[in-house]
């Protein structure tokens, strides 16, 4: 064990992982530099350029050539510097890497994983801000995770990189470097697809994930304080998801808040609450809240406080629905 | 005192007074810079910034060239090229600082400065964008007849993102009245341009795939800028299609926030300061005969300018959260559903 922030277990995994001959990590700035957010430190001196690759300014061809790679024999891990420039590449994740197994009828497999961080946190607005999960969800063939604390970010990750098909891993960046934990030395994972039950109640369950989790859980340890029983899911693993975790959860509390950092509409809550009332309907006892962000541009850093939910807003939704 | 003094290549003789006001106007942008960077070190700038202190004389010896109607499309690093075109100093420096009087309410910040009212159409922060964008507005400049010239400006970096290449090509099949400006300070973020590009003139190496004339120029020397803008903007004004102009520069600080840039070599870093575009056209001037003081009155002006935009970016109010919820679509709101 050895305690670290997220971005240090994520650079411990990615160290693992380039154990294996296999393995390349690909991106801009990620080799002498270590990465905008330094995430690579140290794997550039350590595996050397062939094996830790600086690349142009071409997102479009960084994907696409992770790809060509991936259906070639090698497992990629690409790195996106902000959500907003994966943009250009998402003609690549779409059209291709997302549909290759498909389309060759399973001969084809692209085990790549693509990283990307995400999210508010450094308040500069729009491109350098932005969630756009709910783009990787919609897509069909490629999964998505998104870990909250240094233990499922390096453990995720590896499952990612070991994972036959590709994964968006997202990294909230916000947590980063403000939560430190213990996490294994050697290799573990952690299952794509199951959610992490962080705490047990009986009243009204919270479901978040990412960065969120952080005001979900102070939103937990307030309404504990006052006396309501939460039950607090870490979803962290957005396709496939963890149907069953939330729905036993729901129809034993009756209640339920989702979070998302996202716009409001047609987001990760959308759905989660759509797959909710399908399986937990007849055991609610109030209506689903959701706390989001707003349908608007994300915003400069003061202004960013006022788009990213609050514990506040959580506490209040999980009182409506105690009160309904 | 006449231009014929000057040392510069360029054929085109540039008037006293031009000359007088892109000293001016690269003062302007250097001492608004320097201020923009004391302010973000007091927490003062929402966001971040990118600064173009040592290229100001590409931004100037364009905007000196340009007609009043031109169309610029710059990126991130636009402080300078926003603010020569004419924007508000004070709405700039408090767009800067996030706040309600800024030139975009306070929503955009140092990534976004765009003032449509002095052609100034916007500061792009996804490398590559706003090439084909240009392109675009050159065609709709064509086809309405305005005889207006689209000016792009981006850095090395974005040579090799395949909106460079689709923009190019673009521009020169339909023969765009459309300047590429390619400022080259030979660092993508951290990375050395010259580490991951397959040429060594990341830009004017290129030029011959579109059937274009690479131009190389000394970003740094204020006159070249100056009479290569004037022409490439007359060729592309005449009908002549696009150009494509590689200027060679260098930016003296790191890429954006605190980034000190440290891994740049030393003695390289020293060598672009010897040949800050500043004190070089300072020099020239003067050796051509004009007084000093006429320069340190000019220098004063632009202090005194950047202290009142100063005060106007302090003094601002923050913008009113529910702003938040505005603007998003054409009835001024941002609501998702009826
Ligand atoms: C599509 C895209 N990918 C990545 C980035 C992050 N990024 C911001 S600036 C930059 C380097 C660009 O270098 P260059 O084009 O040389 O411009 P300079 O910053 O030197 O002016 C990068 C990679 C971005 N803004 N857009
Ligand atoms: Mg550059």
């Amino acid at each position: 064990m050895t305690e670290r922030t997220v971005a240090q277990a994520l650079n411990a995994a990615l160290d693992e992982a380039l154990e294996a001959p296999d393995v390349v990590l690909l991106g801009e700035d990620v080799g002498v530099t270590g990465g905008v957010f330094r995430v690579s430190d140290g794997l550039f001196k350590k595996y050397g350029p062939d094996r830790v690759i600086d690349t142009p300014v071409a997102e479009s061809g960084i994907i696409g050539a992770a790809f060509g790679m991936a259906i070639a024999g090698l497992r990629p891990i690409a790195e996106i510097q902000f959500m907003g420039f994966s943009y250009p590449a998402v003609d690549q994740i779409i059209n291709h890497v997302g549909r290759i197994r498909n389309r060759s009828r399973h001969r084809f497999t692209a085990p790549m994983v693509i990283r990307i961080p995400y999210g508010g946190g450094i308040g500069a607005a729009e491109h350098h801000s932005e969630s756009a999960e709910a783009m990787f969800v919609h897509t069909p063939g490629v999964k998505v995770v998104v870990p909250s604390n240094p233990y499922d970010a390096k453990g995720l990750l590896l499952a990612a990189i070991d994972d036959p098909d590709p994964v968006v891993v997202l990294e909230p960046i916000r947590v980063y470097r403000s939560i430190k934990g213990d996490v294994p030395d050697g290799h573990y994972t952690v299952p794509i697809g199951l959610a992490a039950m962080e705490h047990e109640g009986r009243d009204v369950t919270i479901i978040a994930y990412g960065a969120m989790m952080k005001e979900a859980r102070a939103a937990a340890v307030q309404l504990e304080d006052d006396g309501v029983s939460v039950e607090l899911i870490d979803l962290r693993s957005l396709v496939p998801f963890d149907t069953e975790m939330m729905v036993d959860s729901v129809r034993k509390t009756g209640r339920a808040v989702v979070v998302q950092e996202a716009h409001r509409s047609a987001g990760m809550a959308s759905e989660i609450v759509a797959v909710l009332q399908e399986h937990a309907l007849y055991h609610l006892n109030a209506p689903i809240e959701r706390i989001t962000g707003w349908d608007v541009v994300i915003p400069l850093r003061r202004a960013e406080k006022h788009y990213l939910p609050t514990v506040d807003q959580i506490v209040a939704a999980a009182r409506r629905t105690l009160e309904a | 005192m006449t231009a014929g003094a000057d040392a510069s290549a360029d054929t085109v003789s540039i008037p006293l007074d031009k000359k007088l006001e892109m000293y001016r106007m690269m003062l302007d942008a250097r001492l608004f810079e320097e201020k923009a960077h004391k302010l973000f070190f007091e927490g003062l700038v929402k966001g971040t910034s990118h600064l173009a202190l040592g290229q100001e004389a590409v931004a100037a010896g364009f905007a000196a060239a340009m007609r009043s109607d031109d169309l610029t499309f710059c990126t991130y690093r636009g402080h300078t090229h926003t603010l020569l075109r004419g924007a508000d100093m004070g709405a700039l420096m408090a767009e800067l600082l996030g706040r309600g009087n800024g030139i975009c309410g306070g929503k955009g910040g140092s990534m976004h400065l765009t003032d449509v009212s002095v052609g100034a159409m916007g500061s792009y922060a996804i490398v590559g964008a706003h090439l084909p964008i240009a392109a675009g507005a050159a065609w709709a400049a064509q086809a309405r007849g305005t005889g207006q010239v689209s000016v792009v400006f981006f850095g090395d970096g974005a040579t090799n993102i395949g909106a460079f290449h689709e923009a190019l090509n673009l521009a020169a099949v339909w023969s765009l009245p459309v300047v590429f400006v390619c400022e080259n300070n030979l660092y993508m973020e951290y990375t050395p341009i010259g580490a991951v590009t397959a040429v060594p003139n990341p830009a004017a190496d290129r030029a011959g795939a579109y059937g274009l004339e690479g131009i190389i120029l000394d970003g740094n020397d204020v006159e070249a800028v100056y009479s290569t803008a004037t022409a490439a903007l007359e060729h592309a004004r005449a009908g002549g299609g696009p150009q494509l102009i590689e200027a060679k520069t260098y930016r003296h600080g790191g890429h954006s926030r605190a980034d000190p840039g440290t891994y740049r070599p030393d003695e390289e870093v020293q060598e672009w300061l010897d040949r800050d575009p500043i004190p070089a056209f300072r020099a020239r001037l003067e050796a051509a005969g004009v007084a000093a003081e006429t320069l340190d009155t000019i220098e004063a002006e632009s202090d005194a300018a950047v202290e009142a935009a100063t005060e106007v970016a302090r003094s601002g109010p923050f913008p009113d959260p529910a702003n938040l919820e505005t603007q998003v679509w054409a009835d001024g709101g941002s609501s998702w559903r009826n």
